[in-house]
């Protein structure tokens, strides 16, 4: 066991303002960030805020910016740091503030609410319903979003732009389309639902020209880009013209639709 | 008279994990307007912890499979002290909760025909449990989140408000039930954001808070863990039944330190993991409990054979259940033949190729590269237990998760008691939530929807007795009268520290009445201090504040656990004692009640030689013969008093 004394700046204010505060506190070998915040809390800032559950990567609460890239403060290891290193820790920057490190993800839970929920097939009774592994694979890969909206915190069209918000669900909500429209039993066409058609006219699709910024801050790994947002935008194809699907089939790196 | 803001409901749901959705759905789908209430974002509860699987007789990958024999397991593994009845109808009525969960969008992963398919577990006859590769707790959360969005989104279409039959308040607190005479009016709460106080006036409260784990220092529970629900029924006038037993998971990270305690999901062992001590012996063999020994593999090469062929072989004893695994590994690092960071190697990486441990066992491969830098597909990991479960909780009628004595109280989930009897099998939790859950929101819906002669009035006294016992941590540098002066306040995150340190050694998974004697002294002097704990900052979005509020809690439930713990002299499931090590089946007729010794619902009860928690012992029912008769004779001899078998 070794322990030394790291240099942290953590900013600290509310929706009025505030800044970053120096901090001197000790690290212990295998420690994660978030271990670091709650020795802060323990001994110098007792009402440092921050939001937390699971401390295992499993809940998606302890999302925020580390040296600015947006992380999970509990699956990010103290070790990836040098002992020079100052870090630095911000709220996540889409989101308004509420007190140092917790910010209001208001807007993720007001996006979920516009995503037509599953719709039970007709005719096929709870106990009834038959699919096949290789069937539920794609949309099983996007259930293991944790929501920790690293990925709507990261997307550079809402990043920095706020009058985006009211069209563009974001990545998290457009992968909740497409989990839904490859589900094998869901019944939304029946109902008059068309998936594809409201991801482009109502969730903002158009919005996205694939930078996979989203994919890359993913702490599950889910391929947002290339297994949900582009195949979405392939299925929307035939329902409206999207340029970066068209300009992709003209370069000849994607087909057109299915 | 009171200012603070009040909003009216039939039901207030506190708790948004498995339990308090299932129960908000079944009392909205009932017709009651119904609030949810939680600590963290709608989403974050426990339940996404879960990670094995649901357990329920579906029978899919073993059509031998049916609820008698779900039942049966479920009573061997809790050592028959359940509330049998309400181990009868979860066996029951747990594969349509699952079942409707696919209705609802659950995506479980699926058999060679296209069913939900099902694995092993400890203590389950047959592979028994709908999951998820090991992230089935998610699945569950999300598609119970997503239901209550669905409702949500009906109401909208039909009133224009998205809340108007059902809403989530989020990141708020719980801290006090409001009562009009014995009946529930309502509940007292603060937003941990703004800080403001708030009341939901309603008739009927279902408590679904979940568990205790934070009281103990090696846990896998999370911060939530607090034992808010059990303190609130105490509190409320309800007995805490059993509250003795307490689960320590076998497998729990054991370094680096700062994830010890940390969940390995009992799946690694169902799918082929094995548990060997630093000999490189697979010990689980020398410790097969003589009840179980006709039900366990007795050599290495039968138990491995059971995998592929269970009809002809018995099931490898790393699948006894929990209790028995976790004394096991604790007796092999005492013995001195533990791993260098003081557990056992848990192995898989000579059990399976790698491809397939990352495609079963996806999020144990991730937290071990991430967070020990061990890969699991190479070499063994380090485990050793943690507290993970309590299978004690508030005394329910079995059929509507009634709290007992407090008209309006329901409870559901782990904060119930009783079902799981001492012991709790892996699985059963996830199904217990669904089952119960749904039970509890149905009642209290009809209860409150049924009330005739006007519903329990909310009294001021009570809410501004709430109040200030909420601000006090801010005002708690001065002394108390009669206080020499100059004593400053108790840091909360320090008093949390002591009481969790205390009951993981003195209350922990083996048990001594000297120890549990020594804890009880410790907690009565950090009760006292716990007065003085002060807080700094304002009231906006305080974790210490919030701290210093959840100790009452964990104190009570603390002084719970270890009165019960000292009162039950034998060794039963999730209870050991080192000076009572064997079963006693007079005891197994034993039930401990734990009430609040101060009936005013005041906690005055400062003086550090009396307690706050009077225990009270009572019969169990007996056991319905019909239920019985599902039990070979010779199995019910090792459990059951004489005068039972023969009554």
């Amino acid at each position: 066991m070794s322990s030394y004394e790291a240099r942290f700046k953590v900013w600290r204010g509310d929706v009025g303002g505030g800044g970053l505060e120096d901090f001197g506190v000790e690290v212990n070998d295998g420690e994660v960030v978030l271990d670091i915040i709650h020795r802060l809390q323990a001994t110098q800032a007792p009402d440092l805020a921050v939001r937390w559950n699971c401390k295992a990567g499993k809940c998606g609460s302890c999302s925020a910016e580390i040296n600015g890239r947006p992380r999970l403060l509990c699956m990010t290891r103290m070790s990836v740091f040098t002992r020079e290193e100052t870090i630095t820790v911000t709220p996540l920057r889409a989101f308004p503030v509420v007190r140092d490190l917790v910010t209001d993800v208001g807007f993720n839970y007001t996006k979920a609410r516009e995503v037509p929920a599953f719709v039970p097939p007709d005719g096929l009774g709870a106990g009834e319903y038959r699919m096949m592994q290789e069937d539920v694979d794609r949309s099983q890969e996007f259930r293991k979003c944790i929501e920790c909206f690293l990925c709507q915190d990261t997307c550079h069209v809402v990043r920095d732009h706020e009058e985006n918000k009211t069209a563009f669900a974001g990545p998290r909500f457009l992968m909740r389309v497409a989990e839904l429209d490859m589900h094998p039993l869901d019944a939304a066409d029946q109902s008059g639902l068309d998936r594809k058609r409201t991801a482009q006219d109502e969730h903002g699709l158009g919005y996205c020209n694939i930078t996979k910024c989203c994919t890359e801050v993913c702490p599950e790994g889910i391929k947002i880009t290339d297994n949900a947002l582009i195949p979405l935008k392939e299925r929307a194809v035939d329902r409206k013209y999207d340029p970066l699907v068209w300009l992709g089939s003209k370069i000849g790196r994607r087909s057109p639709g299915k | 008279m009171s200012v603070v803001d009040r909003q009216e409901w039939d039901v207030v749901v506190v708790g948004a994990g498995g339990a308090g959705l299932r129960a908000a759905i079944a009392a909205r789908e009932r017709g009651a307007r119904t609030a949810v209430i939680c600590k963290s974002l709608f989403g974050k509860a426990h339940t996404v912890m879960a990670e094995g699987g649901i357990a329920a007789a579906m029978g899919n990958v073993n059509s031998g499979d049916n609820w008698q024999v779900h039942f049966r397991d479920t009573l061997r593994g809790g050592k028959f002290l359940n509330q049998w009845r309400m181990a009868e109808l979860h066996a029951q009525e747990a594969p349509d909760r699952v079942w409707e969960l696919e209705t609802w969008g659950a995506l479980f992963d699926r058999t060679g025909d296209g069913r939900i398919s099902q694995r092993n577990f400890g203590g389950h006859e047959y592979p028994r449990l709908a999951h998820v590769g090991d992230r089935t707790g998610l699945e569950l959360i999300r598609t119970l989140q997503q239901k209550i969005v669905s409702l949500q989104q009906e109401d909208f279409k039909e009133t224009g408000d998205y809340e108007s039959r059902l809403k989530v308040y989020q990141e708020c607190t719980v801290t006090r039930i409001l009562k009009e005479g014995d009946r529930v009016s309502g509940a007292f709460c603060y937003a941990r954001e703004s800080g403001r106080f708030f009341v939901l006036d309603a008739p009927s409260v279902v408590v679904a808070t979940g568990g205790i784990g934070k009281s103990f220092k090696v846990t896998s529970n999370s911060w939530e863990y607090t034992g808010d629900g059990h303190a609130l029924a105490l509190l409320a006038g309800a007995p805490l039944l059993n509250m003795e037993f307490v689960q320590f998971h076998p497998t729990g990270m054991v370094w680096p330190p700062s994830v010890k305690g940390i969940l390995v999901t009992e799946s690694v062992r169902g799918d082929g993991g094995v548990l060997r001590n630093s000999e490189g012996k697979r010990f689980m063999f020398e410790y097969i409990p003589d009840v179980f020994k006709e039900k366990y593999a007795q050599s290495e090469e039968e138990g491995d054979r059971w995998y592929e062929d269970p009809d002809h072989n018995r099931r490898p004893p790393e699948l006894l259940p929990r209790d028995e695994v976790a004394r096991a590994i604790n007796s092999e690092v005492k013995a001195g033949r533990g791993s260098p960071h003081g557990g056992v190697f848990l192995d898989v990486s000579t059990r399976m190729p790698a491809e397939v441990i990352r495609r079963r066992l996806p999020s144990m491969y991730h937290q071990f590269k991430e967070l020990a830098d061990v890969d699991i597909t190479a070499e063994a990991m380090e485990v050793g237990p943690t507290c993970h479960y309590v299978m004690g909780g508030i005394a329910v009628d079995s059929d509507t998760a009634a709290a007992r004595g407090v008209p309006g109280l329901y409870a559901a989930g782990e904060v119930a008691g009783g079902m799981h009897g001492s012991n709790r099998l892996g699985g059963n939790s996830l199904s217990d939530l669904l089952v119960f859950g749904r039970r509890a929101g149905l009642h209290a819906a009809e209860y409150a929807t049924g009330l005739t002669g006007g519903r329990p009035l909310v009294d001021d006294v009570q809410v501004d007795e709430a109040a200030a016992e909420a601000l006090r941590p801010f005002s708690a540098e001065g002394p108390a009268p009669g206080e020499e002066d100059g004593r400053p306040p108790e840091n909360p995150y320090t008093l949390h520290q002591e009481l969790q340190q205390a009951m993981n050694d003195l209350v922990g998974i083996i048990r001594r009445e000297a120890e549990m004697e020594a804890a009880l002294d410790k907690l009565a002097d950090l009760r006292v201090r716990a007065r003085r704990a002060g807080v700094e900052g304002h009231r906006q979005f305080n974790p210490g504040w919030h701290l210093a509020l959840d100790l009452r809690n964990m104190l009570l439930v603390s002084e719970c656990v270890a009165r019960a713990a000292l009162e039950r002299t034998e060794s039963r499931g999730g209870h050991t004692r080192e000076d009572h090590p064997a079963m006693d089946r007079q005891w197994r007729r034993v039930n401990l009640l734990c009430q609040l010794t101060d009936p005013t619902g005041g906690l005055t009860a400062t003086d550090p030689l009396h307690g706050q928690i009077d225990l009270v012992r009572e019969t169990t029912e007996p056991i319905r013969p019909d239920l019985l008769a599902l039990f070979e004779k010779e199995e019910l001899v090792k459990y059951l008093a004489e005068e039972e078998l023969y009554e």
